[in-house]
Formats: structure tokens, C-alpha cells, sequence
């Protein structure tokens, strides 16, 4: 089975935002960044006034890799990219990139990308899809 | 002369065998190397007074051993570890806590004889932020950002290649290397993938082993004789970076070895340019790449070109891994230990692949995915004490 992302109190709402179709972060106003993952205070500040903030959801391939391993539940799937995306608010993180050959040749670096939600057991997964545009 | 936080290695010693070891657990790899090491400094099991250990706790590897250390550290970076507890020991003998430290290492990552599962809580960073998107061992994780090096940094296929192919000059002159067989950059790129863009033969092994060392103080007044010529620790660093590999700052660039490597070679007053032997923590083919700019050896962009045209071969100005690394010689899940034996064994002249003259060692491992890091400088200088 593949692996269920489990909340903490504090990264609650990302996941019912996901839930929701929406990608939100905490958003730290005294240094105008977003926070990934989410926690209760800021690591450059410590400010505990944090911010949940929805994000458009743009962003584009950082770096990735492809498994020719599967993890726990992903035997079907082999191979597959396991992606960094930089988020268009600047926050980087791991996804899965979908809509697109897992290869080299399809998964272009610095190409365009838009969130959507899959279903994970009870939860909303965030993934990546290129969108139409060219870089 | 020496300085704080400087010490003697004055015990070392792998297990007897490497590779498969299906009848021994990792405890037992543990002990076994454990009593090689203080027979190695002509010690007795009364001598050890401190014991640091990672991949299992210290009051197990104490409690098998029959030893009561007064001076305990389990510190855990991954790899890396024991070279931090080579600092730590340092330290707390320094502070007069103790005088002989043991540090020991066993695994069975190959035969899993006694061997600890790792397991991510589902509610951990790593467990939601990662683990779904369908992460599992190492190679689905470390070399996520490799691309991002390659493209901004301008790394080839070809020379990343480079790497497996130079170790295996090394390797191919040290009998207890698990793969001896000289390959070509075609071999390389022909072997099967693991994770794009690294290939098997890109990979570390995975086998069964241990070893062992003893740190005790390098305080002239405390001069004794021991059987081998000390090896002077003369720098030491640690740093660390991000918990995951998913929160690196820069993926084209390890903080935690810069900062480690930097400390190091403050407290050492040496340089880079002063470094005969690198052992650099080879998990995968981008490490030494990392390692040897983040350490100041080469310029950003120059150390793919430097592997490639042989600097870190034999007879090379930089013999890097000299043992034949994770990817040649063996990689036991926590190499780091090994790393550290190869290079005091370089410094006594008592390696397989021997390069001349080696008075200035550097041990650059990692911990977990550049999550963290630990560097040691090792030194034959003024190494014999008198009797």
C-alpha cells in the first residue's frame, strides 16, 4: 500500500486544504515567505504569527529523479519521477509529476506546472501536471 | 605540538571479513571489531572507559562486550556518525570525563542478521511530505537533485560516469574490494538504472561489516608507546542542513559539507592545498563531485573535468577513496567508519593501494541525504611519541 500522509496539529490545514483543492502554506509576514512544511513558527524569525495562505498552485520542475525502485505500493508504477517543484511563491518541494512520461525526454527541467489533487487513502495528495505553456 | 580538541587514533581495526556475512549478526560484527581494534593499540578491555556507537545503542554494544563506559555517545547523523563521535570523544577526554574511547561499528545491511528495520512514521516531515510520493531507499532520495547540478553547474553523463570508473583503479589493487574489475565510462552508462540519472554501477553495494577504533589523548604529558605509530586527529568538524532531502537550500550545493570541512580545516591550520589522501563518503557517484568543490578542493563547476582527467586516480595529485569507496570496496549503510579506517590506514603506510608519502589525511563523510556532515583531519606529523 502506498504510503498515507498522517497530520500533525500542525500541518492540519495543508491537508484539509488539500481535501479541499486547494495548496495552502503559512505565510510568514515579517519575512514575506512561506513557510514549507508547515509548523508553528517561522525558522528564520520565530515569529509564531503565521498566516495560512492559499498559493496559485503555479510552479515548475526543479529537479528530479526516476525510480526504477518501487516503494511500497508503487510496483505498477516503476518507473517514476520522484520531483523537487519550486512553487511560483517560491517554496520547494516533493511531488509526483503527472499527465507526462516518466522519462527524461518528457520531464524537461524548468517547465511549467499546475497542482492537482489525487486521492491517497483518506486524504488529498498534491501533484504536478505541465500545463500548456512553454517555458 | 598539539592543540584543544586535537587526539590520538591509536586502535583500528575492520572485522575479519567483508561482503556476506550470514552468520554473524550486526551486534556480533560490532564486538568482533570492537576487540580487534583494542588489540590493535595494545590495550585490554579494562583500558576502554568511554564507547560511542551508531546503528545500535551504546549500552547494547557496551552490555555485549562486558564493558561499563563511564563516557557514552550514540549521536546519529547516518553515515557520518562515527566520525562525530571521533570529535565528541576527543572532547569528553579533553574534559578529563575519560581516557580510552572505543568507537564501534557492525552492520548486516546485506544478510539482515539482527539488523534494525528503518521504518518512517507516517506522521514525521519525511512520512507526510516525502514517503507518498513514493520514496523508499536511499536511491530514491539522494539523487534527486543531481539534474539541477548537471544543468546549472554543467556536469556530463560521461562525467559523472567518471567516478565508479576512477575508484575501480583504485580497487582493482585491493584484495578485500568486493568488485576489483576495471570498468570503462561505457560499462557505467550501459549498467542497468537505478534512479536517472544515476546507474547501478553509480550506486554504493550494500554488504556486511564492521570496524572498530580507539581515540585517546594526544596531551604529551599522557605520552605512552603504543605499538603503532598514533594517528594524529588534527581537525575536526560537523555541521548540519535540512532534515530531508526535500528541504536542501541549494540543491547544487551541500552546506553541511562546506561548514563541516571548513571547521576542520580551521582548527588543523591547513588548507586544502596541504591535503595528501581525500576518503570522501561515496553513497553515490555525485558525492566526491560535491564534496571536492563544497571543500574547496576545485572550483564550482571544475569537479567533474578533475575526476575525468584523472587527478584522483593513482599516481593522481588528489588520490581520492583510495579503499575503491562505497561503490567499490564495501558500503555497509553506515560507511563511514570505513572511510575513517582506509585513511588511517594511508597515514600508518599500511594501506593495500598505498600512495607515498601520505602525511595529511581528510575524511569527508555525510550524513543521511547532505542532511548533515562530519569531517576529520588526520596527521602522521610529529605522530611517534617516544617510548
Amino acid at each position: 500500500m502506498k504510503a498515507i500522509p498522517q497530520p500533525t496539529p500542525e500541518t492540519a490545514e495543508y491537508w484539509a486544504a488539500a481535501a479541499r483543492g486547494e495548496l495552502r502554506l503559512p505565510y510568514c509576514s515579517s519575512c514575506q515567505r512561506y513557510v514549507f512544511y508547515p509548523r508553528e513558527a517561522c525558522p528564520s524569525c520565530w515569529s509564531t504569527g503565521l498566516t495560512w495562505t492559499t498559493l496559485s498552485g503555479r510552479a515548475r520542475l526543479y529537479s528530479y529523479l526516476i525510480s526504477h525502485i518501487a516503494a511500497p505500493g508503487f510496483e505498477g508504477d516503476v518507473p517514476y519521477a520522484i520531483a523537487i517543484v519550486e512553487l511560483d511563491e517560491g517554496p520547494r518541494l516533493m511531488s509526483s509529476i503527472v499527465g507526462v512520461p516518466q522519462t527524461p525526454e518528457a520531464l524537461v527541467l524548468d517547465m511549467p506546472l499546475a497542482v492537482e489533487f489525487q486521492p491517497r487513502g483518506d486524504r488529498m495528495l498534491p501533484v504536478f501536471r505541465p500545463t500548456a505553456d512553454v517555458p | 605540538m598539539t592543540r584543544a580538541g586535537q587526539g590520538l587514533i591509536v586502535g583500528a581495526a575492520e572485522t575479519r571479513r567483508l561482503g556476506r556475512i550470514p552468520d554473524q549478526s550486526a551486534l556480533e560484527l560490532h564486538a568482533e571489531a570492537a576487540r580487534a581494534a583494542i588489540a590493535d593499540a595494545g590495550l585490554t578491555r579494562d583500558d576502554i572507559d568511554g564507547l560511542a556507537t551508531a546503528g545500535l545503542p551504546p549500552i547494547t554494544v557496551a552490555h555485549h562486550l562486558g564493558l561499563e563506559p563511564s563516557f557514552m555517545d550514540g549521536t546519529y547523523i547516518g553515515g557520518g556518525s562515527f566520525l562525530l563521535h571521533v570529535r565528541h570523544a576527543i572532547a569528553a577526554i579533553d574534559a578529563g570525563l575519560c581516557e580510552n574511547v572505543l568507537i564501534t561499528h557492525g552492520s548486516s545491511a546485506r544478510s539482515r542478521v539482527g539488523h534494525p528495520p528503518r521504518v518512517a512514521d507516517p506522521a514525521s516531515p519525511l512520512g507526510q511530505f516525502e514517503r507518498p510520493y513514493g520514496t523508499v531507499t536511499p536511491p530514491t532520495m539522494f539523487p534527486i537533485g543531481l539534474l539541477r547540478y548537471m544543468k546549472d553547474v554543467g556536469l556530463t553523463h560521461e562525467q559523472l560516469a567518471e567516478v565508479p570508473v576512477a575508484q575501480r583503479e583504485w580497487s582493482s589493487r585491493v584484495r578485500r574490494a568486493m568488485f576489483r574489475d576495471r570498468i570503462t565510462v561505457d560499462d557505467v552508462l550501459a549498467s542497468r538504472m537505478v534512479a536517472y540519472p544515476l546507474h547501478l554501477l553509480q550506486c554504493c553495494l550494500v554488504t556486511d561489516g564492521g570496524g572498530a577504533v580507539v581515540v585517546t589523548s594526544a596531551d604529551p604529558r599522557k605520552a605512552r608507546w603504543w605499538p603503532k605509530a598514533p594517528v594524529y586527529v588534527l581537525g575536526t568538524g560537523e555541521a548540519m542542513a535540512h532534515s530531508m532531502i526535500s528541504g536542501m537550500a541549494d540543491f547544487t550545493t551541500s552546506g553541511a559539507f562546506a561548514r563541516s570541512s571548513a571547521l576542520a580545516f580551521e582548527q588543523a591550520g591547513l588548507g586544502p592545498g596541504e591535503v595528501d589522501h581525500l576518503m570522501i563518503y561515496d553513497a553515490f557517484a555525485h558525492l566526491p563531485i560535491y564534496a571536492l568543490e563544497d571543500c574547496g578542493f576545485v572550483k564550482r563547476g571544475e569537479a567533474g573535468a578533475f575526476i575525468a582527467d584523472g587527478h584522483t586516480r593513482p599516481g593522481g595529485s588528489l588520490p581520492v577513496n583510495t579503499n575503491g569507496g562505497g561503490l567499490s570496496y564495501t558500503h555497509t549503510g553506515l560507511y563511514g567508519m570505513f572511510l575513517l579506517l582506509e585513511a588511517i590506514r594511508q597515514v600508518r603506510r599500511e594501506a593495500e593501494a598505498q600512495v607515498p608519502g601520505v602525511d595529511v589525511s581528510m575524511v569527508q563523510a555525510v550524513g543521511g541525504m547532505f542532511e548533515a556532515a562530519g569531517t576529520l583531519i588526520l596527521g602522521s606529523s610529529d605522530a611517534r611519541v617516544s617510548r
